[in-house]
């Protein structure tokens, strides 16, 4: 019993990438507010920017993944 | 007199925005194929299942009639150029009352394959060599999110401008203008000074156009009701078009610096220059197709996810499983509220940046070691 295409596989492989890759950015930013609370809003500002390009390279493999449905 | 000629403007806009809306007046009469009717409402007979992707797909894609709330929709003009002359017509002779596609006899035999306009043959199948022929012009539902987008915009600024004419630029922003300044002082101080430098008044007004018209269209396209609901950044050839217009300005806008980077970028053994040179071209056509791709993606994501949390009740048959869709769908709603803004943002930054790649003065590097 198979449910969906093999398409999907690709897609769930790029949630975990940009899962890992959002994650460690998270990490570094928080770890940097740690480090320098006053410094909080330019490292936010910055965090949120540098999520949107990794996020953006995992929608790019779920454009493929949409192409490979049909 | 800027008074005068900006009503003008904002006249003709909005008259030819009513113009095309009125398509529904065109080309009153209807097909009327007894026999396609009969199996058509046989069909419907039998219930249909309920197909996520199909009502996803149809949501987030293009159609030439826009539905509004319950069976009232806008039947937009259908325009089509073939090599037997230019035709309009209203979508509505090209659905029955179900909803399905209906052939149209027009300078050819007209019908929706896919949600897509082409040739069909006499008994219904596809004609390709006749489809080939046409040039489809419709105002579809994008084309009129689209100029309602532009009126919007238009309005909005040439009032802003306006104001600014009459008041001068230093006394305080009152009304429309105290609203627009921060996000105007935002893009200028953040995206365009910082990424372009000193040379970037000559860029404002592409910057901005790209920043507010991306950000217009992606809040309409949250908006699940008239005026939004069309998913226009979430088309791909919208953002084509942009990706096509920035790579235009900064191509335009190189210095011999610029394009000596490309092709010879200096300071290097000239075995890695002849490395470097078609890496380097690829990544000129490369990076306006990333932002193509990057705006699509996420606004189309981002619409995917909020109907699928939606079509959960439809799947599931009930209506109490919307306690739990229609929070998670909110809550997804508000993130896309950012995406939204965050994608506008990144647009222009990149833009910025690509531009200011491409006119910064680089200083002479000869012993790159």
């Amino acid at each position: 019993m198979v449910f969906g295409s093999v398409a999907a596989i690709g897609a769930g492989l790029a949630a975990i990438g940009a899962g890992i890759g959002i994650g460690q950015i998270g990490k570094g930013a928080v770890e940097g507010i740690a480090r320098q609370p006053e410094a909080a809003n330019d490292i936010r500002a910055n965090m949120i920017v540098a999520a949107a390009f990794v996020e953006a390279v995992a929608l790019f493999a779920v454009v493929v993944a949409f192409l490979g449905t049909k | 007199m800027m008074q005068r000629s900006y009503k003008l403007l904002l006249t003709a806009a909005f008259s030819l925005f009513l113009i095309l809306f009125s398509g529904v007046s065109f080309a009153n009469d209807t097909t009327l194929n007894k026999a396609e009717e009969h199996t058509v409402s046989e069909k419907h007979e039998a219930k249909e299942e309920f197909n996520v992707t199909e009502t996803i797909l149809e949501h987030i894609g293009d159609d030439h009639s826009w539905h509004l709330w319950g069976h009232n929709t806008i039947h937009l003009p259908v325009i089509i150029y073939s090599d037997k002359g230019l035709e309009v017509f209203s979508s509505k002779n090209l659905v029955d009352e179900h909803h399905h596609p209906v052939m149209y006899a027009g300078n050819y035999n007209y019908k929706l394959f896919e949600n897509k306009l082409k040739v069909a043959k006499a008994d219904g199948s596809l004609d390709e060599e006749a489809t080939k022929k046409t040039w489809d012009f419709s105002i579809t539902k994008n084309v009129a999110s689209l100029l309602i987008t532009v009126f919007i915009l238009l309005f909005v600024f040439l009032r802003v401008g306006a104001a600014y004419k009459k008041r001068g630029v230093t006394s305080a922003p009152r009304g429309l203008q105290s609203f627009m300044e921060p996000i105007i002082l935002f893009v200028r101080d953040e995206v365009a000074i910082p990424t372009i430098g000193h040379k970037y008044k000559k860029y404002m007004p592409f910057l901005l156009t790209i920043f507010f018209l991306i950000l217009l269209n992606n809040f309409l396209g949250l908006i699940p009701f008239f005026p939004g609901g069309a998913n226009v950044s979430g088309n791909i050839a919208f953002t084509m078009t942009l990706a096509i217009c920035v790579f235009v300005v900064v191509n335009l806008s190189g210095n011999k610096s610029y394009w000596q980077h490309i092709f010879w970028m200096p300071g290097m053994h000239w075995s890695m220059k002849l490395f470097l040179a078609p890496i380097e071209l690829i990544g000129v056509f490369v990076k306006p197709i990333s932002l193509m791709i990057r705006l699509f993606a996420n606004i189309t994501a981002g619409h995917v996810l909020v109907l699928s949390l939606i079509c959960l009740i439809f799947i599931f048959k009930t209506v109490y499983a919307s306690a739990i869709a229609v929070p998670f769908a909110v809550f997804i709603s508000l993130i896309e509220l950012l995406v939204a803004f965050l994608q506008a943002f990144i647009f222009t930054m990149l833009t910025g940046m690509y531009i200011g790649m491409a006119t910064e003065e680089h200083h002479h590097e000869e012993a790159h070691h």
